[in-house]
C-alpha cells in the first residue's frame, strides 16, 4: 500500500469531465511523474489532492498514510505535511522574500532562509530583502517558491511544472533539490510533459483524458509519451 | 504627557537626542520642543487649538538626516489644527519623517492644511506616520497642496495601520512643472466602523511631468473606505499610473473611483485597480504551506500595507 492511494477519482468542472475513475498509487520516499499532453487531466489531479477550492467535488476518494482525506481543507492537508507548488505561483506584494520562506518553515531563522536559497541556486544577498511580486520573473518566484517547500520538510510535496520558467542553468539546481527532498524521504510527486523532468523521476503514470494509462519504469513510459501519447482514440475518450 | 512620553510612542528616542537631527514637536497646541540644523529654518507660532508652521529650507542646501516632526494629542478629548508652509528652495534636499501620535484618543480632531512648494531641482520626501488609539474616537483631516517647480521631485507615503482609523478625510493635490517627478502613497488598515476616504490628485501641467498615485487600503469588519484617485496629463510627453488596491473582509465596504484625464495627445496615463477578498491564489498557497487562514490573510495584507 502506497504513502497515498487515489481511488476512483472523477471531478468535473463546468460539465466537463476532466478526471475519470482514476486510481493510482503513490510510494513513500519515491520521486514519481505524472506526465502527459495538455488537458490531460495532471494538474487537476495535483490539485484535487491537495484539497484546493474549487477541486473538492468529487467522487472516489484520496487515502493518504491509510486515512481518508477528502474531507480536509487545504489547510489540514498541510498540516499532514502534503504541500503544492503552483506551475506559476503567486506574487505577494509587500512580502519579503525572507518573511515568505519563514512563513513555512520550521525553524524560522535566517540561516535557515540563506540556506535553502542558496539550494535553489538564488543568492541570498540578492534576494532575501527583495519583495515576491511583479519585480521577480516568474522563473524566480518558482524558485523561491521551491524554496518554501524545502523549508516546510514536506513528507509528500506536487510540483507541478517545476521546470517551467526555469532557465538552463538553474535547472540542474532544481533537479538537485529534488533529489535533496527524496534525501530527507519525502515523496514527489512531479506533474509534468517535460522528459527532462520525468528522467528525474523513479517511475511514471501517463495521464490521458483523465485517467491512467499507463504506468511503470521512465524508459517504459517515457517510450509511450514520445511516440504514442497524441490526441488518440484510446479507451478514455471523455464522454 | 511629556515630551518623553511622546518620543517614546513615536519609537525616535536616537532622533530626539541628536543635536544633528532637526525635529518639532507638538503637543495638542503646544511647541514642546524644536531643534534646528544650518539651512533650515522653522518658525511657530500657536494658535487657538493649534500651531501654525512655517517651515523654510534655504537654496543649495542638502540637510542629511531626516528632520522629525512630531505631533502629538495626548489627550483624550481635544481639537489639534496645524496650518504647515513648506518651502522648499531650489537644487536643496530634505526628507520630513512625521508622526502623528493619538494614544488616548475618544473625541480628538487632528485638521491639517499644508502648502507646500518644492523648487526648481529640489528633492522632497515627507513620510507620515500615524499612531492612534483603540478606541476610533478620532477624525483626521490632512488637506495639502503642492506645487512642483520644474525638475523637482516629491514623495509623500501616508502610513495609518497602527490603531484603529476612526475617521480620516484625505485630501492632497499636487501640480507637476516641467520634468517634474511626484509620487503619493498611502496605506490605511481600517477595522470596526472606520471610515476611510482618500482624495489624491496630479495634476501633470509640464513637459516630461511624471507621476504616480498608490493607494493600499485593507478593511475588515464594518469599515468603509473610498478611494478617488485622479491624474491630469496636460503637457508633453508627461507620464502618469494610477495604482488602487484595497482588500475588504467581513462587512467592509470599498470603492474606487480612479479619474485619468489627457489633455494631450502625447501624454498617456495608465491605471490599475483591485478591490475585494484575499486573492485566492495567494491565500491557498500560504494554507498549503500550514498557516492557517487567519494567518495567511494577516501575512498578506501586512505585506500589502507595508
Amino acid at each position: 500500500m502506497g504513502i497515498l492511494e487515489v481511488k476512483n477519482l472523477s471531478l468535473s468542472i463546468n460539465g466537463s469531465k476532466i478526471l475519470n475513475g482514476l486510481s493510482v498509487s503513490f510510494q513513500e520516499g519515491h520521486i514519481h511523474a505524472v506526465v502527459g499532453p495538455n488537458g490531460a487531466g495532471k494538474t487537476t489531479l495535483g490539485y484535487t489532492i491537495m484539497g484546493l477550492e474549487g477541486y473538492r467535488d468529487f467522487t472516489g476518494d484520496i487515502i493518504y498514510k491509510g486515512k481518508s482525506i477528502k474531507n480536509l481543507s487545504v489547510y489540514e492537508r498541510a498540516r499532514k505535511n502534503i504541500t503544492l507548488a503552483w506551475q506559476e505561483p503567486a506574487r505577494f506584494e509587500g512580502l519579503t522574500v525572507e518573511d515568505f520562506i519563514k512563513s513555512s518553515a520550521k525553524n524560522k531563522s535566517r540561516e535557515t532562509v540563506t540556506d535553502v536559497l542558496e539550494k535553489v541556486g538564488m543568492s541570498p544577498g540578492e534576494y532575501i530583502n527583495r519583495a515576491v511580486d511583479k519585480g521577480l520573473s516568474g522563473g524566480e518566484r518558482k524558485r523561491i517558491e521551491f524554496a518554501s517547500i524545502l523549508v516546510m520538510e514536506p513528507e509528500l510535496v506536487i510540483l507541478d511544472e517545476p521546470d517551467s520558467g526555469i532557465d538552463v542553468a538553474s535547472l540542474n539546481n532544481m533537479f538537485k533539490a529534488i533529489k535533496f527532498l527524496k534525501s530527507n524521504g519525502t515523496t514527489v510527486i512531479l506533474i509534468t510533459h517535460s522528459l527532462a523532468v520525468l528522467k528525474q523521476a523513479e517511475d511514471a503514470f501517463l495521464l490521458c483524458h483523465g485517467d491512467i494509462i499507463q504506468s511503470g519504469s521512465i524508459d517504459k513510459v517515457s517510450v509511450y509519451f514520445k511516440g504514442k501519447c497524441i490526441p488518440c482514440d484510446h479507451k478514455n475518450l471523455p464522454e | 504627557m511629556s515630551v518623553e512620553e511622546l518620543v517614546k510612542a513615536a519609537n525616535i528616542y536616537p532622533e530626539m537626542h541628536d543635536k544633528d537631527t532637526a525635529r518639532l514637536v507638538i503637543n495638542k497646541d503646544k511647541v514642546i520642543d524644536t531643534n534646528v540644523v544650518t539651512g533650515l529654518t522653522v518658525n511657530t507660532v500657536e494658535i487657538k487649538d493649534g500651531v501654525d508652521i512655517n517651515i523654510v529650507l534655504k537654496e543649495n542646501v542638502t540637510i542629511e538626516k531626516p528632520v522629525h516632526l512630531c505631533f502629538g494629542v495626548t489627550h483624550r478629548e481635544a481639537i489639534q489644527k496645524i496650518i504647515m508652509n513648506i518651502n522648499i528652495g531650489q537644487n536643496s534636499i530634505v526628507s520630513i519623517f512625521a508622526h502623528c501620535i493619538f494614544p488616548n484618543a475618544v473625541d480628538v480632531k487632528h485638521v491639517m492644511d499644508g502648502k507646500i512648494k518644492v523648487g526648481r531641482g529640489a528633492k522632497y520626501s515627507y513620510f507620515e506616520r500615524h499612531i492612534h488609539s483603540e478606541e476610533g474616537g478620532i477624525t483626521v483631516i490632512p488637506k495639502a497642496r503642492i506645487i512642483l517647480e520644474d525638475y523637482a521631485k516629491f514623495k509623500t507615503e501616508f502610513e495609518l495601520i497602527k490603531g484603529r482609523v476612526g475617521s480620516i478625510d484625505i485630501d492632497y493635490e499636487t501640480t507637476c512643472g516641467n520634468h517634474s517627478v511626484m509620487e503619493m502613497i498611502t496605506r490605511i488598515s481600517g477595522r470596526g466602523d472606520d471610515i476611510v476616504n482618500v482624495k489624491e490628485a496630479g495634476i501633470l501641467v509640464g513637459e516630461k511631468a511624471k507621476g504616480v498615485l498608490t493607494s493600499r487600503i485593507a478593511l475588515r469588519q464594518n469599515a468603509r473606505a473610498q478611494v478617488y484617485n485622479k491624474l491630469v496629463a496636460m503637457g508633453d510627453y508627461a507620464r502618469g499610473h494610477v495604482d488602487c488596491q484595497e482588500i475588504i473582509q467581513g462587512n467592509a465596504v470599498a470603492s474606487a473611483i480612479p479619474i485619468v484625464e489627457v489633455r494631450n495627445p502625447k501624454a498617456h496615463i495608465t491605471h490599475e485597480a483591485s478591490i475585494g477578498s484575499v486573492d485566492s491564489k495567494q491565500l491557498q498557497t500560504l494554507m498549503a504551506r500550514r498557516l492557517s487562514e487567519t494567518e495567511a490573510v494577516e501575512l498578506i495584507v501586512a505585506g500589502l500595507l507595508k
